[in-house]
C-alpha cells in the first residue's frame, strides 16, 4: 500500500499506527478504473448500498417483531400501524429484498456479458456466487418471518426438498426444522440466522471487494490495462458516475416503495399461517420463479434417483454450476463485444430464464398455447431446463473452439481498427464514442 | 451495443411486469372507481363513515376486524368525544380478571379494538353451518384484485346458471372461486339507514363497505402518497444535479 502524506496532524497520527485513510485513499479515491466502463458497472456498488439498506431496516425491524408463531403476525400489523413510520421501514425492507435480486441478477448477466470471471478474476466470481446463495438463504427465511400463508407454506414446500436426500433425509429435515412439523422452533432459528446470515455476506462482500481490487475491475472490452492512459482514478470519475446509477435506482426504488408496495409480493402473506389449509397456488417470491420452474420440471425417475431428488439436484446445480463457469468458457477473449456467437447464446439465456420464471407462476399442467394439448408448462420448463444447463454445458466450452472472435482493440484507449475511409481525421475520443453506440 | 442491452433489459422488465399480472388469473372482476386509486388518491371520509356503518350494522354479526382500535376511527374523521361514545356502546371483555379473579365485561375504551364476534373459531364455524368468517381488517390486501373482487363479490349474489347444483347451505357467487360461498347475500336494499342521508342500494353498500375495508388494511395510505410525492420530486432533482456532476466530471475525459 503507498504512503500518502495527509495534512491533518490528527490524521497522520491514527494512520502511522492504522493506516485506514491511506487504506481509504489506495482503494476509493487513488484506485485506477478503466475508463471505458459503462453503467452496468454501477451494479456493485448500487447492491452494497441496498445490502446497507437492508441491514438498517432490518435492525429496526427487528425492535418491533415477535418471533413467536401466534403473535408474529399481529406484531408485523403493529409494525404497519402503530410504530412511528413502521410501515415505511417494512416496505423499504419488503421492496429492499426484490431490488437487492434485481440489481445482483443485473451485476451477474453483465459479468456473463463481458467475461467477468476469465483469468485472473475466478474467485472474485466465486465469491459472487457464494454471495448469492447466501442472499437466497437469506432472503427465504425473512420471507417466512410475517407468519403469513405463503410464509408458512414456502417454508414448508422448501424445507420438504431435504426428504428427497436418500437415508438421512428425513432426520436430517427434523434437525433442520427444529420439530416434526414447521412450527415455532422453525420459526425462531429462522428468524436467528435471518439476523445472522446478512452480516456473513458483508464478511463475503468484503473478500469480494479484495479479490476485485487485486486486479481491478474488468471493461467492455475486456481487454487488460496497458497504459496509464487506459485507467482514471476512482474518485470523483466513479464517484460521479455511481452517484447517477444510484439516482436512477432510488427512483425505481421509491417507486414500488411509495407507490406499488405489494405489487412485488403475494396476497396470500396478509393471511396469517393456518396449518390446516393450503393455499391454491404456493408461489415463490419472483426472485426464485426460474429455480422453481426447474425444480418443478423433473418429474420422471432416472433409474432409481427418484424425480423429487433430481428436481431438488437440478435446482440447486442451477447456481452451483456458476461456480464452474470460469472454466467451463474456453474462449480467450472475455468480451462478448469481440464474440459474435457467444453475444447472441448470451440473450438466448436472458429469454430462457424470463421463459424459466413466467413457467415458474404458472400451473405445470397449463397448456402455453391453448389448442396444442402437447405442449403444457411443465414440457415448456424442462426445455428450458435442458437450455439452461446445455448453456453451460455445452454452449460455453463448444463457442470457445468454433469461434472466430473480431479482433481486439490494441488497449482500451485505442480504437479497435485505426480509422479508414468515412472516419476522415475525426479524433480518437470521437471514434471511440461511435463504436460505444454500434 | 449500449442501447441495444438497455432495450432488452426494458423488454425483459415489462415481460415480468406482465406475467406477474397474468399470475393472477384472468381478470373477471370489473374494475371500480376507488377514491384512493392513482399517485393522488385518497380516501372519501363521508364514505369511510358509511362503511363503518354498514360494517358495524350487517358484517360485525359474523366478521372480526381484529387490527382495528376504536382510536383508530380518528382518521375516518370523527371527534375523540363521539369515537369515545361509540367505543361505549360495545362490550369488551376485560383482558385480566378482576381483583377476585373472576373475568368481567366493561364497556368499550377507545384504546380497546373491535371485539370478535365468536370467542374462538369453534363457536363461529358452529354457528355459521361449518364456515369460518374472516376477520376482515386486511381483506383487501389479502385477496388478488383487492377491492374490485370485494365488490364484485358483494354484489355477485346472483340466480346460478342454469345445471349448476348448489351444495346445501351454500349460494351461488359469480365473483367467488369456485362460484359456491357459504355466506350468504349479506346486503339487502335499505339494509342500513344511512345517517347522512344516503340512498342505501346494494351496490352503494357494497361500494362504500369496501372503501371502509381498503382503510382498514392500509389506513397509512394518504400518508405514504404524500410522501412518496415529496421524496420523488426531491428524486428527481436530485438526480438533475447528479448528472450535471457527472458530465462536468468527465468533460475532460477521453
Amino acid at each position: 500500500m503507498e504512503k500518502k502524506q495527509f495534512n491533518n496532524k490528527l490524521v497522520q497520527w491514527v494512520d502511522h499506527r492504522l493506516p485506514v485513510f491511506s487504506y481509504m485513499n489506495a482503494e476509493y479515491n487513488e484506485f485506477p478504473m478503466p475508463k471505458n466502463l459503462n453503467y452496468f458497472w454501477n451494479f456493485g456498488a448500487l447492491a452494497t448500498v441496498v445490502l446497507v439498506t437492508m441491514i438498517v431496516t432490518g435492525i429496526l425491524l427487528a425492535m418491533q417483531y415477535t418471533p413467536h408463531t401466534t403473535l408474529a403476525f399481529g406484531s408485523i400489523e403493529r409494525i404497519m400501524r402503530d410504530v412511528n413510520y413502521g410501515w415505511l421501514i417494512r416496505y423499504i425492507h419488503a421492496n429492499g429484498a426484490s431490488m437487492f435480486f434485481i440489481v445482483v441478477y443485473i451485476h451477474i448477466f453483465r459479468g456473463l456479458y463481458y467475461g467477468s470471471y476469465k483469468a485472473p478474476r475466478e474467485l472474485l466470481w466465486m465469491l459472487g456466487v457464494v454471495i448469492l446463495l447466501l442472499m437466497m438463504a437469506t432472503a427465504f427465511m425473512g420471507y417466512v418471518l410475517p407468519w403469513g400463508q405463503m410464509s408458512y407454506w414456502g417454508a414448508q414446500v422448501i424445507t420438504d426438498f431435504f426428504t428427497a436426500i436418500p437415508i438421512i433425509g428425513n432426520p436430517l429435515t427434523e434437525w433442520l426444522r427444529g420439530d416434526f412439523v414447521i412450527d415455532n422452533a422453525t420459526l425462531n432459528r429462522f428468524f436467528s440466522l435471518h439476523y445472522l446470515l446478512p452480516f456473513v455476506i458483508v464478511g463475503v462482500v468484503a473478500l469480494h471487494v479484495i479479490a476485485l481490487h487485486v486486479h481491478g475491475s474488468n471493461n467492455p472490452d475486456g481487454i487488460d490495462i496497458k497504459e496509464p492512459q487506459d485507467t482514471i482514478p476512482f474518485n470523483p470519475y466513479f464517484t460521479a458516475k455511481d452517484s447517477v446509477g444510484l439516482g436512477v435506482f432510488l427512483i425505481i426504488f421509491a417507486f414500488f416503495v411509495f407507490f406499488a408496495p405489494n405489487y412485488l409480493g403475494h396476497p396470500d402473506n396478509y393471511i396469517e399461517a393456518n396449518p390446516l389449509a393450503t393455499p391454491a397456488h404456493i408461489v415463490p417470491e419472483w426472485y426464485f420463479l426460474p429455480f422453481y420452474a426447474i425444480l418443478r420440471s423433473i418429474t420422471f425417475d432416472i433409474f432409481f434417483l427418484e424425480a423429487k431428488l433430481l428436481g431438488v439436484i437440478a435446482m440447486g446445480a442451477a447456481v452451483m454450476i456458476l461456480l464452474i463457469v470460469p472454466w467451463l468458457d474456453t474462449s480467450k477473449v472475455r468480451s462478448a463485444r469481440y464474440r459474435p456467437l457467444y453475444r447472441i447464446f448470451f440473450w438466448v439465456l436472458l429469454v430462457d430464464c424470463v421463459i424459466l420464471g413466467i413457467v415458474g407462476v404458472k400451473s405445470p399442467s397449463d397448456l402455453v398455447f391453448p389448442g396444442i394439448s402437447w405442449f403444457d408448462y411443465k414440457t415448456l420448463g424442462l426445455i428450458g431446463t435442458i437450455y439452461y444447463f446445455g448453456h453451460f454445458l455445452f454452449l460455453m466450452p463448444v463457442l470457445g473452439f468454433i469461434e472466430t472472435p473480431k479482433p481486439l482493440p490494441t488497449s482500451i484507449s485505442k480504437p479497435v481498427i485505426p480509422l479508414a475511409s468515412g472516419g476522415g481525421s475525426a479524433p480518437i475520443g470521437a471514434a471511440a464514442a461511435k463504436k460505444e453506440k454500434a | 451495443m449500449r442501447r441495444q442491452m438497455l432495450k432488452c433489459m426494458l423488454a425483459v422488465g415489462f415481460l415480468f411486469v406482465a406475467t406477474n399480472s397474468m399470475a393472477a388469473g384472468p381478470l373477471k372482476h370489473e374494475p371500480q372507481d376507488w377514491s384512493w386509486q392513482g399517485v393522488f388518491g385518497t380516501y372519501d371520509r363521508a364514505q369511510l363513515q358509511r362503511g363503518l356503518q354498514v360494517y358495524k350494522e350487517v358484517c360485525s354479526g359474523c366478521h372480526a376486524l381484529k387490527y382495528v382500535a376504536f382510536r383508530n376511527l380518528v382518521d375516518l374523521g370523527y371527534s375523540k368525544e363521539g369515537i369515545r361514545a361509540f367505543a361505549k356502546t360495545f362490550d369488551i371483555k376485560n383482558a385480566e380478571p378482576n381483583e377476585e379473579g373472576d373475568s368481567y365485561t366493561r364497556p368499550g375504551r377507545v384504546t380497546d379494538y373491535f371485539p370478535s364476534p365468536f370467542p374462538n373459531e369453534q363457536a363461529a364455524r358452529a354457528s355459521n353451518n361449518g364456515a369460518y368468517p374472516p376477520n376482515l381488517s386486511l381483506m383487501v390486501e389479502a385477496r388478488p384484485h383487492g377491492a374490485d373482487y370485494l365488490y364484485a363479490l358483494l354484489t355477485g349474489y346472483k340466480e346460478p346458471p342454469a345445471g349448476m347444483k348448489i351444495s346445501e347451505g351454500m349460494n351461488y357467487n359469480s365473483a367467488y372461486p369456485g362460484h359456491q360461498i357459504a355466506m350468504s347475500a349479506p346486503l339487502d336494499d335499505e339494509a342500513v339507514e344511512y345517517a347522512d342521508g344516503t340512498k342505501a342500494t346494494v351496490k352503494q353498500m357494497a361500494t362504500d363497505v369496501t372503501a371502509f375495508l381498503a382503510w382498514t388494511a392500509e389506513p397509512n395510505l394518504e400518508e405514504r402518497k404524500s410522501m412518496g410525492l415529496k421524496v420523488m420530486l426531491f428524486l428527481f432533482a436530485f438526480l438533475a444535479i447528479l448528472i450535471a456532476m457527472k458530465r462536468r466530471t468527465w468533460a475532460d475525459v477521453h
